[in-house]
């Protein structure tokens, strides 16, 4: 169990206390509500955003957090979750907090570096050791016998990104819509549970033993390998990905009530800087800064990856046609 | 009960309005507004939101294992409440409050407690898994889950009702040449129905709306084992709110009339018995 | 659900009872066997499983895992939701039992259907009706974002001291209040159905005013059930999951109550800690139920 992080929090804390009654420097509260994946690198991230605040305004800052499958976690926001920052798994969730609350502006997306995603990731497979189903690639998924752990991408983020990433593989292998989604409804049928949240899906292959592979997100594969022991677990890097850029914004309309717009932005903006891209490798996210991407490049497997917006011509689109009731993942369903 | 206490007994006003208003205010007008929600659809989308393929799979599965979870508590339900009523044995206090444990526990906390249990590594899991016999994440998983909840609505219901029954009736039964089968059959058990049945229904109405015990025993395979609370949370998390609030409101239907059909039931049993 | 506590002056007094309305000694020990092998699989086995989880890694790492602020904070928000919600629904509980047992009134089956409602509508419901009600996109976000309010002094004052209901603590504690709403009243309406009117009616005949009666005859009469009501009621607050997971915007050290601690706990792989908070709920639970017991034993030596 990790509880490195709790005394400095308690700390942060205490010292949040003290100087709550002095009016020397003000103390400002953040809630960022993120994905489930992100919990252990915003632990961590948010103490050292907090002494760099510390220093350059003498302000402090205690990010509270809220976790939760990234839908989930987007209809809090929606319905009044008074969240100053979201980083969320997908654009998507985003783009409707910007359409059915009103938040922040539609074009969102352009006010921060490289599409507001300041790291990356992607989907590779966890399989048990010794890889005993011999899982090298998409194709070997759809093998009888074979069982797949993935959550349901109606409800998880990291699900709809690996659904994709399993359609565009079918489909340049295979060369057309019918034969990807042929495909995809062959895959999920070798999928024996679907939990609503990556972490749940998580515990299922880890902690249940059911599966012979788990789509996961890269970063969740690591730390599993990382937290259940390389004796168990190895990691297969297929030979095509999905490059998932999981978006961060400011809500407006929270931050700007809270007084806390100028924080909020500079919480984000320094996820760009060194100290917060080396925060993201050492958490297993790929950063965009080429320093820090250099310096962890050795973990990842070069892997070619292909962009939603390649693909599927972006969320919105993919969204309608794949996920949104009725779409495609229905009527693999619908079909048995 | 006669009518003419009402005017000796003070405190009718005040007791009626404040359970009133209470009542109003914490339960009515927070269900109503699922109702106003939906009285915004087209008669086209409620239908469309409430009988969709997966939808009434769910509502099959939920029925179905509610049903199942409800029959199999009256049978052990109806055991379990005799011997803890007829039967001294040491350790029978203990016995008797764990059987509340249900209420008391989260539901959360069970669900994770259930499916350690009964996953294939599981302690109870790992036994039935070499004769492949699957039970978490199964239709199986869902119905233990259920029965789990639902026990102590019979149980408690038939305690009173046993610890009621009058001897006179069985010593009767017997001095007439009745044995002790044709006894409980024929003088115990028609007794005991009314409140079986309210058990049952009670057991029934608790497991239909069952969430969070049964989310992570369940494998939610849509069309398979996807409950209908967790379609309920899943349209809630695409931001179909109407969609969401349609299958809501069909489940407080379902609800409303089994409760009032319970409660006429045991009106009717009432009256039954005093006459 | 009926109430147990309407027969427990009576003792249980199977020794005691005539030849004829015994069960022969082999039907006892079966059905005795069937009963607890039944509640062993079905009950105790769930139970143990939670503490052989939380000690997994021995004592010390159990009470490492219950020394979290955040975990103590949860524990902290679940007592004052409790606190909150079982006193409110045990003054509505003695007027609705008051109401229905003593008095006739057209529409009381009704009104009893009402009461129970709760208990059958799904906690995730109980949920989606807040988030309806005080949502953002709800009635109240509406309010509050109204050009022209009614009442704007209320709407003022509200932004002004920018109160929260859903994603805070009063969202909780009436998702709470909601879930437990039947249980004290369902204990004591049959109970004070069954003991009838005769006693309040001798009272009032020789002089005393209803509060009198209330205090000095009816409140004795069912301060068991009472409590009893009480007991179960407090526990289902503590332990309500679906509901408040829908209204609680799950922040860390701020709005999870310790059944949400303990999925979170789940969520981040840390099973110790996690079951180590659910045994501290089982605890609670457990605690509950002996009081209860107590409570029951203590009444049948009274009326011993």
């Amino acid at each position: 169990m990790n509880f490195s992080h709790l005394p400095r929090l308690a700390s942060a804390a205490l010292a949040a206390l003290a100087l709550a009654g002095s009016a020397a420097a003000k103390s400002i509260e953040l809630l960022n509500v993120s994905y489930d994946p992100t919990r252990e690198l915003y632990v961590e991230y948010n103490a050292a955003f907090a002494a760099h605040w510390k220093t350059k305004t003498g302000d402090d800052v205690v990010v509270k957090q809220s976790h939760g499958g990234s839908g989930k976690q987007a209809r809090s926001v929606i319905d009044g979750l008074r969240a100053d920052v979201v980083t969320l798994a997908l654009a998507g969730d985003i783009d409707a907090i910007a359409k059915n609350a009103g938040a922040l502006p539609a074009d969102w997306q352009t006010r921060f570096p490289h599409n507001s995603a300041p790291y990356t990731s992607t989907i590779v497979f966890l399989v048990r050791k010794g890889n005993p189903k011999g899982i090298k690639d998409w194709d070997d998924l759809v093998k009888p016998g074979v069982a797949i752990i993935t959550p349901n991408p109606k409800t998880s983020g990291g699900a709809r990104w690996n659904y994709l990433a399993a359609w565009e593989f079918a489909k340049r292998q295979l060369g057309s819509d019918d034969a990807a989604k042929a495909f995809v409804a062959k895959l999920y049928k070798n999928v024996p549970v679907l939990d609503s949240g990556a972490r749940g899906a998580t515990t299922t292959f880890v902690q249940r033993g059911i599966g012979d592979v788990f789509l996961s997100w890269e970063n969740e594969a690591f730390l599993a390998v990382k937290e259940f022991g390389a004796d168990q677990f190895e990691i297969v890097v297929p030979s095509l990905s999905i490059l998932a850029e999981p978006p961060v914004a400011v809500v407006d309309k929270v931050a700007k009530r809270k007084g806390t717009a100028e924080v909020a932005k500079a919480y984000l903006e320094y996820l760009y800087s060194p100290e917060g891209q080396d925060l993201a490798g050492k958490h297993f996210y790929r950063p965009i800064d080429p320093a820090a991407a250099a310096k962890y490049a050795s973990q990842f497997t070069k892997v070619e990856l292909f962009t939603i917006d390649q693909a599927f011509g972006g969320w919105a689109k993919a969204q309608k046609a794949h996920f949104d009731d009725g779409g495609f993942f229905d009527q693999i369903y619908l079909k048995n | 009960m006669s009518r003419s206490h009402r005017s000796v007994i003070p405190g009718f006003g005040l007791s009626l309005g404040l359970t009133l208003t209470y009542l109003s205010l914490i339960v009515l007008l927070p269900l109503s507004a699922a109702f106003i929600k939906t009285l915004g659809m087209s008669w086209d989308d409620f239908w469309t939101a409430v009988a969709s393929p997966r939808v009434v799979a769910s509502y099959r599965i939920s029925f179905l294992a509610s049903l199942a979870a409800a029959s199999v508590n009256c049978v052990f339900g109806l055991v379990v409440a005799w011997v803890l009523v007829r039967y001294p044995f040491p350790g029978r206090r203990i016995v008797d409050a764990l059987v509340d444990l249900p209420f008391a526990l989260p539901t959360a906390v069970a669900g994770i407690a259930l499916t350690a249990l009964y996953a294939p590594n599981g302690w109870i899991g790992a036994l039935v898994a070499p004769y492949g016999v699957k039970i978490a994440f199964t239709e199986i998983g869902i119905f233990i889950a259920l029965t789990f909840i639902g026990l102590p609505f019979v149980v408690r219901t038939l305690q009173p009702i046993i610890e009621e029954l009058e001897p006179e009736f069985e010593e009767a039964s017997a001095s007439l040449g009745a044995n002790r089968w044709q006894t409980l059959r024929r003088v115990i058990f028609p007794q005991l129905v009314p409140a079986l049945l309210t058990g049952f229904a009670m057991a029934f109405a608790r497991a239909l709306g069952e969430y969070g015990s049964v989310v992570f025993i369940s494998g939610n395979m849509p069309m398979r084992t996807e409950i209908t609370p967790l379609l309920i949370i899943t349209k809630l998390e695409q931001y179909d709110y109407a969609g969401a609030t349609a299958i809501a409101v069909v489940m407080l239907g379902a609800s409303f009339l089994m409760l009032l059909v319970i409660n006429l039931l045991q009106k009717w049993s009432r009256r039954h018995h005093a006459v | 659900m009926a109430s147990a506590v309407s027969s427990l002056s009576r003792s249980a007094g199977s020794t005691t009872r005539p030849l004829a309305t015994r069960d022969a000694l082999w039907l006892r020990y079966t059905l005795t066997a069937v009963a607890l092998g039944f509640l062993a699989l079905f009950l105790v086995l769930p139970l143990v499983a939670v503490f052989a989880e939380a000690f997994r890694r021995g004592i010390g790492a159990y009470f490492a895992a219950l020394n979290d602020p955040d975990g103590l904070h949860a524990l902290k928000l679940t007592l004052l939701t409790a606190g909150l919600a079982v006193p409110a629904n045990l003054v509505f509980g003695v007027a609705a039992a008051w109401c229905i047992a003593k008095f006739t009134f057209p529409g009381k089956s009704l009104l009893i259907t009402l009461i129970d409602l709760p208990f059958a509508v799904s906690p995730v419901i109980s949920g989606l009706i807040y988030v309806l009600l005080f949502g953002a996109q709800g009635w109240y976000g509406h309010y509050l974002d109204a050009e022209q309010p009614w009442l704007p002094g209320l709407q003022a004052w509200l932004i002004e001291q920018d109160f929260k209901i859903i994603f805070a603590v009063p969202g909780i504690v009436l998702a709470t209040t909601f879930v437990t709403f039947p249980f004290i009243a369902r204990e004591l309406i049959p109970l004070m159905q069954t003991q009838g009117n005769d006693e309040e009616y001798a009272a009032i005949t020789l002089g005393a005013n209803g509060w009198q009666t209330f205090w000095k005859v009816t409140l004795p009469n069912i301060k068991w059930g009472l409590f009893y009501g009480v007991i179960l009621c407090n526990a289902r607050a503590m332990g309500e999951f679906g509901a408040v997971s829908v209204v609680s915007g799950h922040i860390r050290g701020e709005t999870n109550t310790l059944p949400l601690h303990v999925e979170i706990l789940y969520n981040e792989y840390q099973f110790v800690g996690a079951f180590a908070a659910a045994s501290i709920l089982a605890l609670l639970a457990l605690v509950t139920l002996v009081l209860k017991s107590l409570v029951e034993w203590a009444h049948a030596r009274r009326h011993a």
